[in-house]
């Protein structure tokens, strides 16, 4: 049950993390409309959280509801994945850590919808909607700035190379990915991967970027809780007020 | 070139509407991308929608000038209104 349980927290902290990184963004887009189209995102990603957390708090019976979760962990009882941590940056930066983490996410929410636990599948079936979506977009401005001017394609390349150490953890499965895949729960990580390159290298070729060898050394560490220097202070920010008035309702 | 995106308007069928209607506009570089700003400005992504968007620059409006010509609906001729016939039940949203 356990198992479970930090399959759950790891689903729930990956899109809490970016949900956090993508509300610092909100008023500070590069336009109004894109300012609107980023928090609603960041909301979607809010709204999955809660639903994993939820779950994850049932499962594992200790009392820990979604807020207990999210506030009164410290970085290394999180279990997202390093990419999501990393800085918004400019905007290129922005999006393309959320077309790598849209492009797992929507085939990862494909392959729940199929999960052999009717909750994770419920819960899937409700997030794809949103994630479809997602997907769409940040493949659409991924193009956009790939192939729109010398600037915005030397911007989002240079992001590209950046990032592209982070793409690979979400495959990098361990015992607890290993024993959910056993159990029907979770899509196995060889499929996952074949459709997210062939995704990503549709969209580059689209968007005239070069895509970093599927091969490359990847960057790992975040779902066992080893995280960047960047956690701590998205989480000091996130969780100072139930710090300070622990317990406090609102 | 103005550096500023284009005006776009516009028009949504909402989930039991019967008709597109105006509500709003906004900037968009092109037409995708103005369907996709109307999804998260105006619809919060509700199912059943349809959104059409027009380039404000495409709009022809009359002009408040005309308002006489155009509007006046000839209350004094009252054999102008097709009001004497009373519609059968059958006949919805008319």
């Amino acid at each position: 049950m356990q198992t479970k349980v930090n399959y759950l927290l790891r689903l729930g902290d990956n899109a809490l993390i970016l949900s956090q990184q993508l509300c610092q963004l909100c008023g500070k887009g590069p336009a109004l409309e894109e300012d609107m189209a980023l928090t609603n995102v960041a909301l979607d990603l809010l709204g999955q959280t809660r639903l994993w957390y939820e779950y994850a708090g049932e499962l594992e019976g200790a009392g820990r509801d979604e807020d207990k979760l999210a506030y009164h962990r410290d970085a290394h009882d999180f279990k997202n994945c390093l990419l999501l941590e990393q800085p918004n940056g400019n905007y290129a930066d922005t999006m393309v850590r959320q077309f790598f983490f849209d492009a797992w996410h929507y085939f990862l929410i494909v392959g729940l919808t199929r999960s052999s636990d009717a909750r994770i599948a419920a819960i899937a079936e409700k997030s794809l909607k949103e994630v479809t979506y997602h997907l769409r977009r940040s493949g659409d401005l991924i193009v956009r700035l790939g192939d729109g001017t010398e600037v915005s394609y030397a911007k989002t390349q240079a992001a590209v190379n950046d990032l592209w150490m982070y793409s690979g953890e979400v495959f990098a499965y361990d015992a607890v990915d290993e024993a959910m895949v056993a159990e029907g729960v979770a899509p196995a990580a060889a499929d996952l991967r074949a459709q997210w390159l062939a995704h990503v290298a549709e969209i580059f070729a689209e968007a005239t970027l070069t895509m970093p060898p599927a091969d490359a050394w990847m960057q790992s560490g975040g779902k066992q809780g080893r995280h960047s220097e960047h956690l701590g202070y998205i989480l000091a920010e996130m969780q100072f007020l139930q710090r300070a008035y622990p317990g406090a309702t609102w | 070139m103005s550096k500023e995106w284009p005006l776009w308007e516009v028009f949504i069928r909402s989930q039991h509407g019967l008709a597109h209607k105006h509500v709003g506009s906004l900037h968009a570089p092109d037409a995708e991308m103005a369907v996709n700003n109307a999804r998260d400005v105006y619809t919060r992504r509700n199912e059943g929608v349809s959104i059409w968007v027009v380039r404000a620059a495409d709009i022809v409006a009359s002009s408040p000038g005309d308002k006489g010509a155009l509007f006046e609906p000839s209350n004094s001729k009252v054999y102008r209104h097709p009001t004497f016939f009373p519609m059968p039940e059958e006949v919805k949203n008319l």
